[in-house]
């Protein structure tokens, strides 16, 4: 069971506003969702190693050499506001 | 209508090089289609003519329809999310690179479940896409435009990609073929991200030869994608029409209860003709594939939760708020992004936030490893996994929309494989009251030949002839 109060704390980390219709929908689904697959918490793995890739990667290096990268103009050219060869957002405010 | 339309992709190529058919007439009969579009298939047609093909480029200029997740240079790359209207990016993917290099140029992108999250094309954020064969259900999901497309004849072939099975169900839905490569065999360089350890892209075609030549020109070790890998050895037109001495599994966990009974009709006419082919049937235990839903339910969601916090309004896309930069951000991805999408960021934040990341998150990965265990014991006694690709054919439009969870469950059969990494295809199997049926072949890691090669015996024998366009 998840309740409204920790879909909003949720919504909070995830920078997401929710509508208070949209909080009574994601708190209804989410218990749902979430019994239905916290049963996997009920299999005894506790031996068992953690999957979190699939394939045996070696790490991959490179030589640590410039390389031409996209020009700030073409990196720029699709921001809602850009200025001053950069992105301008407003003043971070007293939440920052 | 042209009988070019009724030509596969390898068939139409082969008619460009042998110079009975201009790449230019090709071209233009499938933009013609693909303007055409009545099923919401395209977000995006070329206007432009490609420069023709050099004559014996392998794929002979067929033209080729991209999902709108992979990213192509100037031009619109939404994911179908509102979030990203009118982004049009400065790269271009490398699966689209290579393909467009080798012969197949872009035709459109096509419609999608917003950032691949769904099962239906109901969740895009530009309308459901309609499936041809009735237009009053679903294709499938995510890569419903791409599978619908190509049914409809509105384009010769096809790219999406899966993550939980959003290849294979909509080809499955839609009556055509299409494969999920192993993980890392195909660059994921320019597909916008959904969950990094899981996200494949794959053909989607008319038949198993398209599949395996559309493969062939996209495998490869990418330095842009530190996890793709070079194939072990060239990908192969399949030419079997038998199946003799080839081991095909049946797992009862993918195979018995809630696959409805259409369904299993034609998944157990498949097995006989197996067995008529050659091939012998071993029932096979996948024990935790069950599990397989609620793992990935997880993986996935915590996966895409860290991979679209970049959709923020700061570089790309709409941006909405007027106040500081925090009603920035929670605006925009308010107004940006659909119901789907948020569902899967707030599960997916809450199974990483602190306090619930083992119990989520962490069993999540120990079922993955058991998954994969379960496979890898199977494959020491088959050569090849045979399930339904869907538990049901196509549902209704609106079905499946105000319960999350029976959405979900659509996947049931198509999520251990991408768990496991493993390759898998599905292909028309028959029809369950005059709908497609998707039969399924997984097997292990990089056995792409082996798979499309018992596909390519099976289609033979199954000569699927449904079409849901007069040609």
């Amino acid at each position: 069971m998840i309740d409204r109060k920790q879909v909003l704390g949720v919504a909070r980390l995830a920078r997401l506003r929710l509508s208070d219709e949209e909080v009574e929908r994601m708190s209804t689904e989410l218990s749902t969702i979430l019994d239905h697959i916290e049963k996997i918490g009920e299999l005894d793995l506790e031996q068992v190693e953690p999957t979190s890739h699939v394939v045996q990667v070696e790490n991959v290096l490179r030589p640590d050499e410039p390389r031409g990268s996209l020009p700030r103009e073409r990196a720029l050219e699709q921001a809602p506001d850009a200025a001053e060869g950069g992105f301008r957002v407003p003043s971070p405010g007293p939440h920052a | 209508m042209s009988e070019l339309l009724q030509l596969t992709a390898a068939q139409a190529g082969e008619r460009v090089r042998s110079g009975d058919v201009s790449s230019t007439e090709l071209f233009e009969l499938y933009r013609e289609r693909a303007r055409g579009d009545d099923l919401n298939a395209f977000l995006w047609v070329t206007d432009e003519a490609p420069t023709a093909p050099d004559g014996d480029a392998a794929l002979g200029g067929v033209p080729l329809a991209v999902k709108d997740l992979f990213c192509v240079e100037g031009v619109p790359s939404m994911a179908a999310s509102r979030i990203l209207e009118g982004y049009r990016p400065p790269y271009t993917a490398t699966a689209v690179e290579k393909l467009v290099a080798a012969g197949a140029p872009v035709l459109g992108k096509t419609n999608m479940d917003e950032f691949a999250m769904g099962s239906s094309n109901e969740n895009s954020g530009f309308g459901p896409v309609l499936n041809p064969w009735d237009r009053g259900r679903v294709p499938g999901g995510s890569s419903g435009g791409s599978a619908a497309a190509v049914a409809a004849g509105l384009a010769p072939w096809a790219i999406g990609t899966d993550t939980g099975g959003s290849i294979r169900q909509p080809a499955s839905l839609c009556g055509i073929v299409g494969m999920k490569p192993t993980y890392g065999a195909v660059s994921r360089y320019g597909m916008i991200a959904f969950a990094s350890s899981l996200d494949q892209c794959g053909p989607l075609t008319r038949d198993v030869t398209d599949a395996a030549l559309l493969l062939r020109h996209m495998v490869g070790r990418d330095p842009c994608d530190s996890t793709s890998l070079e194939f072990p050895e060239p990908i192969e037109l399949p030419t079997a029409d038998r199946l003799d001495g080839v081991r095909l599994g049946v797992p009862p966990e993918l195979t018995g209860e809630g696959v409805e009974p259409g369904v299993r009709e034609v998944f157990e006419r498949t097995v006989k003709l197996v067995e008529e082919l050659g091939g012998s049937i071993e029932e096979i235990g996948l024990p935790h594939s069950p599990h397989g839903i609620s793992a990935y339910y997880i993986i996935a969601p915590a996966e895409a939760s860290a991979n679209l916090a970049r959709y923020d309004g700061v570089r790309y896309g709409p941006r909405a708020g007027d106040g500081d930069l925090l009603s920035l951000y929670e605006e925009t991805r308010a107004e940006g992004f659909g119901a789907e999408v948020k569902r899967r960021i707030m599960l997916g934040t809450y199974a990483l936030s602190s306090g619930y990341y083992e119990a989520y998150y962490g069993q999540a990965q120990r079922v993955r490893t058991k998954i994969a265990d379960d496979f890898r014991a199977a494959f020491e006694r088959v050569d090849l996994v045979l399930t339904p690709t869907s538990p049901t054919v196509a549902f209704e439009l609106g079905e499946r929309t105000d319960d999350p969870l029976a959405m979900y469950l659509s996947d049931y059969c198509t999520v251990p494989m991408p768990l496991a990494g493993i390759p898998a295809i599905s292909i028309p199997g028959g029809l369950s009251e005059g709908l497609p049926v998707g039969i399924q072949l997984a097997g292990p890691a990089f056995s792409e030949n082996r798979i499309l090669s018992a596909a390519h015996a099976l289609e033979q024998a199954i000569a699927f002839e449904g079409r849901p366009f007069d040609a």
